[in-house]
């Protein structure tokens, strides 16, 4: 027994001093999103610089990732060093005491050249909580040959009724071109993200200033019949199936006339490598109705560190390698200016290398046009421009992208879609004990 | 033949299995009745307290409850009766003399091996895909406007997917099962005269019910907790045409974060699972003595 | 075979069964043909068959990305294992079930399978919480155990099945010659157990190794399996049908190879000892 513990004690010894003499190993939770992958393969630069730290990759798909990282951090589970996270999640868990600020990151991390809408919805009482990988809003993106072809135009600034036209001209099914691509997969983060950012426009709200759900207003009937109309004319078959991935596939292949989603998908559109329709893609802002606001989103994949995590210092220097200019530089010197992360930062907008793409103004434009704090016409009691920060509307948001979905795949009209969507709203406001 | 010895000795030997489940059983069940009673949402901590039956009543009452259950019930039964019938049909088919036996069973039995949600995600991508999945190409070539599966019908694609997984189990047990099968019986009944449908009717299938048995029951445990293939491939939509009830309580414990309903739903689960079990037992038990 | 087949009746047989058996088997193949295909040829339509430039680019590309190595390891340590540990502690039960035969018997059986019933995502939270307790988040040693449970009451039952089909007088035989209890479980059940036993390990592997919730939900890094793997494929942006393809292959083939090779083993394991 005696020679067993001295043993055990041995053991333990040794493996505290290979321990000491080994890096610290930081766990990742990330997306699979290009930019993501990306960086995976960028790590010789980090370890170049820091040998001393060893990142493990946890790479999941969205759904698969937001379900494990929220189970961790609610229950402090600590698995993770590093969470990626969008700007949805960052004040609601910052506000619960959950994330670690990083307003101590180094100077070279330069806080003060983050874009302002987006270091804004990182922040939570003035702190930033998650420093943005990249950000993006939503835009148009159109096929200049058919819109030639069909003898329409598709101004820069276009109105949703720009929209359908265009869509009506381009779309020729019989030869597998359909005339519009948006997302039609039930979820907070696919068609409800949508098409709120849609009734945003249409001057709709989710909800008045006492908190009830706002679904029973002919704002948002009017835009729940236009999207209907758009996509069940000139849609691609199996819309109510297509998120944001499904769209980019169809538009790659050139299969949509015209598709409105995030920014961020430009670069891939532009890529030869991926797609043969890459000299024949244009760009325009989000429509309007002429309310004053435009149906663009806001959203940044962020990192953050949990406050569980063990090795923070490491993580905080991991997030600074990945979200600073350098990086930006490094992935332009390896990779070209078109697949930089963007929407993050004032340099790389104001870098004149970077200004030439096609999409670089747009995207900007886009990003400093949306207002989380004014998401729509009337006034709202929540932030979040295609999401309502509360912690509710995950739940919510999803529930009723269902059966928008619903109605999309023609089992019920719009009116029972929508009379379904008020009722489970207002049953889960109630039950959150809003009012 | 039992002595007082082997008993106890028997107890032994029982035990650890019993106390390991008991406690794999009642730890986590004693938990779920107690949040089952508490509002507890992950994201919203400080809101706890106790609910009394809210949570149970939310979850019966909320408008998916009803169409879950019905749900569940047909892809239970819809994956059942596909695999037994066409089970039967191949394994009569495959204990043909024919060329290539071993091959052709290795090939049948294959989809077992494949993880459910590679499977999922396979058909969804690859066959059900509306704009170039297989499927669209051979409605195309026949001529038909393509069909969006998983949007119009979403449930039958589900239940087709799951049934490709579960053939094989099916297939195999009662080809073994009909291997066993005397054959002078049947040439018996052959020269006899009896049709083939009559030699089926009346001695292949009597000889098959305990292996039926053993696949209902089997399948039926596993395809109960089915939702996994449900999140891969519509998220229980479009509206909630495909949502089941272990899928209805994965939303609200994955995507509502809502672990006091998703705690409820469990508990009511567990007490039809059990209901369904005894019915199942009464009905076909007998047929495993 | 004691009946005569026609040549034509057999040649009948063989083209339809080898149809059924291929179709059966074409979601499969058609996977491994799209793991070899460029990106946009993965999502040709029409689809195309065998005239594209073959590569195993996708392959060396998921492996870059994500490694393969120790998401395999742990797929094997973990299935094994649980399997492994199941049978030692479900070989005494399963014995004393068969041949002690109480009145409860057959509700013990059936109360055993019953606690599979509980649905997953109702008792993740609270199994969170004591793996988290325990320190046990993110370790082969949390999964293997939550796995052998989940299993133990199938292996139970099939050896249970297995073990009664075993003359009781052969025990008693051995018993008469003086053999203890441990040495009769040891020298006479086991031995004729055997394929019963290599059967329920087969299946229970292949169950565990297939098994993706608690996998995906439990571990992080250092002891996910290649079901983690995959979920980082499931819907990437931008074309993913042919990486997606090749990285299901390397999940599947393992254990599909197993179960080619050992088919005939697994075929008496599923008959589940007394069907006939």
């Amino acid at each position: 027994m005696k020679i067993f513990v001295r043993a055990l004690l041995g053991a333990s010894a040794l493996s505290l001093v290979s321990f000491a003499a080994s890096a610290t190993d930081i766990t990742v939770a990330t997306v699979n999103n290009g930019d993501m992958i990306r960086m995976q393969g960028l790590m010789d630069d980090f370890y170049a610089k820091h040998p001393d730290i060893k990142v493990n990759w946890v790479t999941l798909e969205e759904n698969a990732l937001r379900q494990q990282v929220t189970t961790d951090i609610a229950t402090g589970g600590g698995q993770f060093d590093v969470l990626t996270i969008g700007t949805y999640e960052v004040p609601i868990w910052a506000k619960q005491g959950w994330l670690v600020s990083l307003d101590n990151l180094p100077a070279s991390y330069d806080i003060n050249d983050l874009l302002p809408p987006i270091r804004a919805g990182l922040s939570y009482d003035g702190k930033l909580y998650a420093s943005p990988f990249y950000g993006e809003s939503s835009f148009v993106n159109y096929r200049t040959d058919l819109a030639e072809k069909a003898g329409v135009t598709i101004p820069e600034k276009p109105t949703w009724d720009d929209i359908k036209t265009a869509a009506a001209a381009m779309n020729d099914p019989d030869n597998g071109v359909y005339g519009i691509c948006l997302r039609g997969k039930p979820g907070w983060g696919e068609n409800t993200a949508f098409i709120t950012t849609m009734a945003n426009s249409y001057g709709a709200r989710w909800f008045d200033m006492e908190w009830h759900p706002q679904f029973n207003t002919p704002e948002w009937k009017a835009t729940l019949d236009d999207y209907l109309e758009l996509l069940t004319k000139y849609g691609p078959p199996g819309a109510s199936a297509n998120g944001y991935n499904e769209n980019l596939t169809l538009s790659l292949q050139g299969k949509c006339g015209i598709r409105i989603d995030a920014t961020v998908s430009a670069s891939s559109l532009l890529d030869p490598k991926q797609s043969e329709f890459a000299d024949k893609v244009a760009f325009a802002l989000a429509p309007d109705k002429g309310l004053g606001k435009r149906a663009n989103w806001l959203w940044a994949w962020s990192l953050a560190i949990p406050k569980s995590s063990q090795k923070q210092d490491a993580a905080k220097t991991f997030i600074d390698w990945a979200t600073n200019k350098d990086y930006l530089a490094l992935v332009a010197s390896k990779e070209g200016w078109a697949n930089v992360p963007p929407g993050t930062r004032k340099s790389l907008y104001e870098n004149p290398e970077y200004a030439k793409l096609p999409f670089a103004r747009l995207t900007l434009e886009s990003i400093n046009s949306a207002d989380p704090d004014h998401p729509t016409v009337q006034p709202v009691p929540y932030t979040g421009v295609q999401f309502v920060a509360i912690p509710e509307f995950q739940g919510i948001g999803t529930s009723v992208g269902q059966e928008f979905s619903a109605a999309l795949a023609g089992q019920e009209t719009a009116d029972e879609a929508l009379a379904n969507a008020q009722k489970l709203t207002d049953e889960e406001m109630k039950a959150a004990g809003y009012y | 033949m039992a002595t007082q010895a082997s008993r106890s000795a028997a107890r032994y030997m029982i035990s650890p299995s019993v106390i390991m489940l008991f406690i794999w059983m009642a730890v986590p069940l004693g938990m779920v009745l107690y949040y089952s009673f508490r509002r507890y949402r992950l994201l919203n901590p400080e809101r706890a307290g106790w609910v009394g039956w809210g949570n149970y009543s939310n979850f019966v009452f909320s408008g998916d409850f009803g169409g879950a259950l019905v749900n569940t019930l047909i892809l239970v039964l819809g994956v059942l009766i596909i695999t037994v019938v066409l089970g039967i049909l191949i394994a009569i088919l495959i204990d043909q003399p024919l060329w290539g036996q071993g091959p052709v069973r290795i090939l049948v039995i294959s989809p077992f091996f494949i993880m459910p949600p590679v499977s999922a995600l396979v058909w969804k991508n690859m066959f059900f895909n509306p704009t170039n999945g297989l499927f669209a190409a051979l409605f195309d070539w026949l001529g038909f406007q393509p069909y969006d599966f998983l949007g119009q019908s979403p449930l039958t694609s589900i239940i087709m997917i799951v049934a490709w997984e579960w053939l094989p189990f099916a297939t195999l047990i009662l080809l073994t099962s009909l291997q066993s099968l005397d054959r002078d019986q049947l040439e018996a009944a052959e020269m006899d005269g009896a049709a083939p449908l009559a030699r089926f009717w009346y001695i292949m299938l009597p000889h098959m019910s305990r292996a039926i048995t053993v696949v209902i029951l089997i399948q039926t445990i596993f395809l109960l907790g089915i939702f996994g293939e449900i999140l891969v491939t519509t998220s229980g939509g479009p509206g909630t045409a495909s949502t089941t009830l272990p899928f209805l309580i994965f939303k609200k414990a994955l995507l509502d974060f809502d672990v006091g309903a998703a705690a409820a739903g469990g508990v009511i689960a567990v007490i039809l699972a059990n209901i369904v079990a005894i019915f199942l037992m009464k009905a076909i038990g007998k047929n495993l003595d | 075979m004691a009946r005569a087949a026609t040549p034509a009746r057999k040649t009948v047989n063989t083209i339809a069964a080898w149809v059924v058996a291929l179709i059966i088997f074409f979601p499969i193949f058609w996977t491994v043909m799209t793991s070899f295909k460029p990106e946009p040829v993965a999502v040709a339509f029409p689809p195309v068959w065998f005239d594209f430039p073959w590569s195993f680019e996708n392959y060396q590309t998921v492996i870059q990305l994500r490694g393969y190595g120790q998401f395999f390891w742990n797929s094997v340590v973990i299935a094994f294992g649980s399997t492994i540990l199941g049978m030692i502690i479900a070989i005494p039960a399963a014995w004393a079930m068969a041949f002690v035969h109480g009145p409860r018997t057959k509700d013990l059986l059936m109360w055993m399978l019953s606690t599979k019933m509980m649905p997953a995502a109702g008792v993740l939270v609270p199994i969170y919480l004591i793996g988290k307790a325990l320190g046990l988040m993110d370790t082969r040693f949390l999964l293997t155990i939550v796995l052998m449970l989940m299993n133990l009451p199938i292996i139970v039952w099939m050896l249970y099945t297995y073990f009664r089909e075993i003359p009781g007088e052969i025990l008693e035989a051995a018993r008469m010659d003086g053999a203890s209890l441990a040495n009769e479980i040891i020298y006479v059940l086991t031995p004729m157990a055997v394929p019963g036993i290599a059967s329920t390990l087969l299946l229970n592997v292949i169950m565990a190794w297939n098994e993706s919730f608690w996998t995906l939900n439990l571990t992080a890094f250092q002891a996910a399996p290649l079901t983690k793997f995959i979920a980082g494929f499931s819907s990437p942006q931008g074309l993913f049908y042919a990486k997606l393809s090749a990285a299901s292959v390397m999940a599947f083939l393992p254990i599909l190879i197993l179960g080619w090779f050992s088919q005939k083993q697994l075929v008496r394991g599923l008959t589940f000892g007394a069907v006939k």
